[in-house]
């Protein structure tokens, strides 16, 4: 490839609090009516003045202290001014120099098992805007979404392809639901990326002189069509010879087609300045260890511990650990399990069989009606050979459906491993004698037996451990007939 | 019914003792509206529905024998910027012509709550930028004393009505010396604490970082005893001092011995009226045979403090103004526009006036991207600076005293032509607003033409209770 990306993002997360950023409307406002949840300070009636809300504030510089970031203990607020019927003060609260976190990185997954660290620049709180809904003759403004908090991390241009901004798209939303600070749905607007990307030629190690942002864009999906797009664009121009204009784009639909927006030297000038209705915001190192408390355990955290606590590998840890439920689900099975090998079987037959069924049936985790503690039952009762694997396939369908006991399946089902060895040895005499055939066989093809370990477990219904089977039956062909 | 010079204690007491009613007392104040309103034009609207309500309201309450608070059943006046559900709020200006409020500023709430009686919504400059109601979309009040010169502003509607009787006291705000300007204009006492101690909320922004509500009264009783009703932390307004409740007025006290007053020089120098200079000197050696000792002090030159206040006020004004934009409310201009933003451009230019414009436009530009460390940054250095003088000052003395304003109440028309009337008027007022102190201004007799005379008190932040015992001083042991 003659042309490497350069890409850097700005995300905006809407923080989960119960009232807006600066008045007590309900932030809740997915499918209210318009303008429903509205007030004088959200509809910036003349007079009305912010109060900042402290919840929101602290969801930010959790989420700061997530992304490794550090934080500036005395903040403060700034007016960014502009017109826009959508925004009702004309100016919209936020953070311009002394952002609540600063200067954090994340690790991201890149294949075969590498790792590359993303720079955060910093992570800063801010108000949403009101909502224009335009049709032919006319422009309708909601503002129920006006005030609602919002955070926003902005990264260093550190990515250079696609994977890496969607493997960084997916592991901030990640540790976004983690942490709590929002549920991150995005078909709800609750998170929105902002790209900015250039191309240089592969090898140069200098910014390219141009910028190209694109502006909300709403889904990861759409996120890697853009890159897609742009790409492709910008590629195309400087082959020309020429460079991209610095400018900003918009998307009409999910295609990932962007349009020229706005070229740069016609953009704002905000105007920024220290907001004079609220008063700096300072924390103590106290204050800030605290809340650092409060995040638990971290994705990374989780999955290096699963690795190296349980013997758990990267792909299955990764899994284990995608989503905070997924994760405490597994730990409340194997909580007092000290045999690291049925961990690791648990968290196996969870992914592949709990997981894939809950798929399937286009359930929830926490619908589900097997509990943590029968999955180690089960695995318990494999591991001791009271059941063979095919059984405990079965038996994870019953459980998974009614949430039986393991044991009960069993025992009404007849499902009991066949352990005395009599009884197989029986079997093995019988199938051997009723295929002179591949007996025979066996003078050319050593491997021609395997075809009767199949007909003995159809005989045993599938109740004995194969290896034992092949066994006996191997000893049973090499010592010849008696 | 004699209405002059009655405190609210009186008044209150006389509602009590069933002396009057509170709709006589009500009518016998609108009688002095009806009679020189047409001549002072101290309202923008006037609300006599719901006054005559709320005294009815304090009539019964008396009657089934309920406790009502000092300023129930009172006669007052809400200046026009002050929201107040139901009624027009236009801070003076077109743009906001047709503009009712949906809710109640905590100013306007918590005199609610107390039975207050407005009877109207007084005149100010528009959206309080200027120092004499000239710039009110609504006409300029006139002056009580003199019809031909102005009442001072921004709150000039709100001191022309205390001034006139037509309420016993006034609700005004003040940025720089929009409350004490005009009480000194009109003969009153003037009072705005500590910035942060009344809530904001409610009141139409000028500059946040320095707008503060105060009262318009006839005496520092009646000064403490309204700021005791409204002062006090506001959930609304973050910028509000984190003290529930204060009471100053049953604290007042004009016994301070070994009062230390300072004098800066500054304030009464050759820029000042003579007759205005030598006014408050006489008071200040009354204070002295009092036992209180004067002290020069040198503090920065006012010069400094009207660059300031000018650069910050107008900065802060021009994003304070832009939510004005005939969108959600406010004035829609009827011409063809191309685009949204145009019809915001339409709206605006043609809602406000040239004082809003002309601010708007040279604040926007002290904010501008390569100015704003030249203008606004640096702006709010010097106001450090003029905070650390003030703080060095109140180490050697307790209070300050000096003229409110340079001049008495000038000749109607003063501004044409002059662009920073407002800003220069409010020379000696800016310096305490931007660092914030309690101030009041009392009235210390008239000149040789029977124009009031004002001299302000100032002291450091929350030191309310000796800023109003200081003019109680002066009230009850000098003025008599
Ligand atoms: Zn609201």
């Amino acid at each position: 490839m003659k042309y490497e990306i350069v890409i850097g993002l700005e995300i905006h997360i809407q923080a989960k609090t119960k009232s807006k950023m600066f008045c007590r409307c309900d932030a809740k406002y997915f499918n209210a009516a318009p303008n429903s949840h509205v007030c004088p300070v959200c509809l910036g009636l003349p007079g009305a003045l912010p109060v900042p809300n402290k919840k929101a504030i602290e969801q930010c510089i959790r989420l700061s202290l997530a992304l490794g970031c550090n934080i500036n203990m005395f903040s403060k607020f700034d007016r960014k001014n502009y017109f826009y019927p959508d925004l009702p003060k004309a100016y919209q609260i936020s953070q311009y120099d002394l952002p609540f976190g600063y200067e954090g990185n994340v690790n991201i997954d890149l294949s075969g098992s590498r790792e590359k660290q993303i720079r955060i620049t910093r992570v800063h709180m801010e108000e949403d805007t009101g909502k224009s809904i335009h049709s032919e003759t006319k422009t309708l403004l909601d503002f129920n979404k006006s005030g609602v908090p919002l955070v926003e991390v902005v990264t260093e241009p550190d990515f250079s392809d696609v994977k890496e901004v969607l493997s960084f798209a997916k592991r901030l939303k990640q540790i976004v639901k983690y942490i709590g600070v929002s549920d991150a749905d995005m078909e709800k607007g609750q998170m929105r990326f902002e790209l900015n990307m250039s191309l240089r030629k592969t090898g140069e190690t200098s910014l390219p002189k141009y910028k190209v942002e694109v502006k909300n864009i709403g889904s990861i999906s759409v996120l890697e069509k853009v890159i897609t797009y742009e790409y492709n664009r910008q590629q195309e121009i400087l082959e020309k010879g020429e460079i991209p204009v610095q400018e900003t784009r918009g998307l009409r639909d999910l295609s990932g087609v962007t349009y020229s927006q706005r070229v740069k030297e016609e953009a704002n000038d905000y105007r920024y300045f220290p907001e004079p209705d609220i008063p700096p915001i300072i924390y103590t190192e106290k204050e800030i260890q605290e809340l650092r408390q409060t995040l638990g355990e971290l994705p990374s955290e989780k999955k290096a511990r699963y690795i190296n606590d349980y013997g758990v590998d990267a792909a299955l840890a990764e899994t284990l650990t995608a989503t905070k439920a997924k994760a405490e689900w597994f730990e409340k099975a194997i909580e007092g399990v000290e045999d690291k090998e049925v961990i690791v079987a648990v968290g196996k037959w969870f992914v592949g069989e709990v997981v894939a069924l809950m798929k399937a049936s286009k359930s929830k985790l926490s619908q589900l009606k097997i509990q943590p503690k029968q999955l180690v039952a089960l695995v318990q009762l494999l591991k001791s050979s009271k059941i063979s694997a095919p059984s405990a396939k079965q038996v994870v369908v019953a459980m998974f459906e009614s949430g039986i006991d393991p044991e009960t399946y069993i025992r009404e089902n007849g499902l009991e491993m066949v352990n005395d060895e009599s009884a197989i040895q029986a079997v093995v005499e019988k199938v051997v004698a009723s295929n002179p055939k591949v007996v025979a066989d066996m003078q050319k093809n050593p491997n021609a037996y395997k075809f009767l370990i199949g007909q003995a477990m159809k005989e045993l219904q599938g109740k004995a451990n194969p290896q034992q089977v092949d066994k006996l039956i191997l000893a049973r062909l090499t010592s010849g007939s008696n | 019914m004699n209405t002059k010079y009655q405190t609210i204690e009186s008044l209150h007491k006389e509602l009590i003792a069933r002396s009057f009613t509170a709709v006589e007392l009500l009518n016998s104040y609108l009688e002095n509206v009806d009679a020189r309103e047409s001549e002072l034009n101290c309202f923008v609207s006037q609300t006599r529905e719901q006054a005559l309500e709320a005294a009815t309201k304090v009539d019964s309450m008396i009657e089934s024998g309920r406790e009502i608070s000092l300023v129930g059943g009172i006669p007052a006046a809400l200046k026009d910027n002050f929201n107040w559900i139901g009624t027009k709020t236009t801070a003076s200006s077109k743009i906001l012509d047709n503009y009712v409020s949906p809710y109640n500023a905590t100013v306007t709430q918590r005199l609610l709550d107390a039975n207050a009686v407005f009877v109207g919504k007084t005149n100010m400059d528009a959206f309080a930028h200027g120092s004499s109601t000239e710039t009110s979309d609504y006409g300029v009040t006139a002056n009580p004393y003199n019809t031909q010169r102005v009442s001072g502003g921004s709150s000039g509607g709100s001191a022309a009505a205390v001034a006139a009787n037509m309420s016993v006291y006034a609700i005004g705000s003040e940025t720089a010396g929009s409350v004490r300007g005009p009480a000194a204009w009109c003969g009153l006492y003037g009072f705005a604490p500590t910035y942060g101690r009344n809530s904001r909320y409610g009141v139409v922004a000028m500059g946040s970082s320095l707008d503060r509500p105060g009262v318009l009264a006839n005496c520092v009783e009646d000064c403490a005893l309204v700021t005791d009703i409204i002062a006090g932390k506001d959930s609304h307004d973050a910028t509000t001092i984190p003290v529930e409740k204060v009471e100053y007025r049953k604290a007042l006290s004009a016994d301070h011995t070994g009062l230390k007053i300072g004098i800066p020089k500054q304030f009464l120098d050759e820029r000042i009226d003579p007759q205005v200079s030598a006014r408050v000197r006489e008071m200040l050696a009354e204070y002295e045979k009092l036992g209180a000792t004067l002290v020069d002090i040198d503090l920065l030159d006012p010069k400094y403090a009207v660059a300031v206040y000018t650069i910050v006020c107008r900065s802060e004004v021009s994003s304070n103004l832009a939510r004005i934009d005939g969108i959600r409310y406010g004035h829609v201009s009827e011409k063809k526009a191309e685009s949204v933003l145009d019809q915001i451009a339409y709206n605006r230019g043609e809602g406000f006036g040239n004082e809003a414009k002309q601010r708007s436009m040279t604040g926007a530009y002290a904010l501008s991207a390569g100015y704003y460390d030249a203008y606004y940054k640096k702006a709010q250095k010097v106001r450090t600076l003029i905070i650390q003088d003030f703080a060095n000052a109140f180490k050697q003395v307790d209070v300050i005293i000096g003229p409110t304003m340079p001049t008495v109440a000038p000749e109607q028309g003063v501004t044409k032509n002059n662009p920073l009337f407002g800003e220069l008027a409010d020379m000696l007022t800016e310096s305490s607003a931007l660092a914030g102190l309690p101030c009041i201004s009392v009235p210390v007799g008239v000149n040789n033409e029977n124009l009031p005379i004002g001299m302000q008190i100032f002291g450091p932040q929350f030191a309310e209770q000796l800023v109003l015992d200081t003019a109680y001083i002066y009230q009850t042991r000098i003025a008599k």
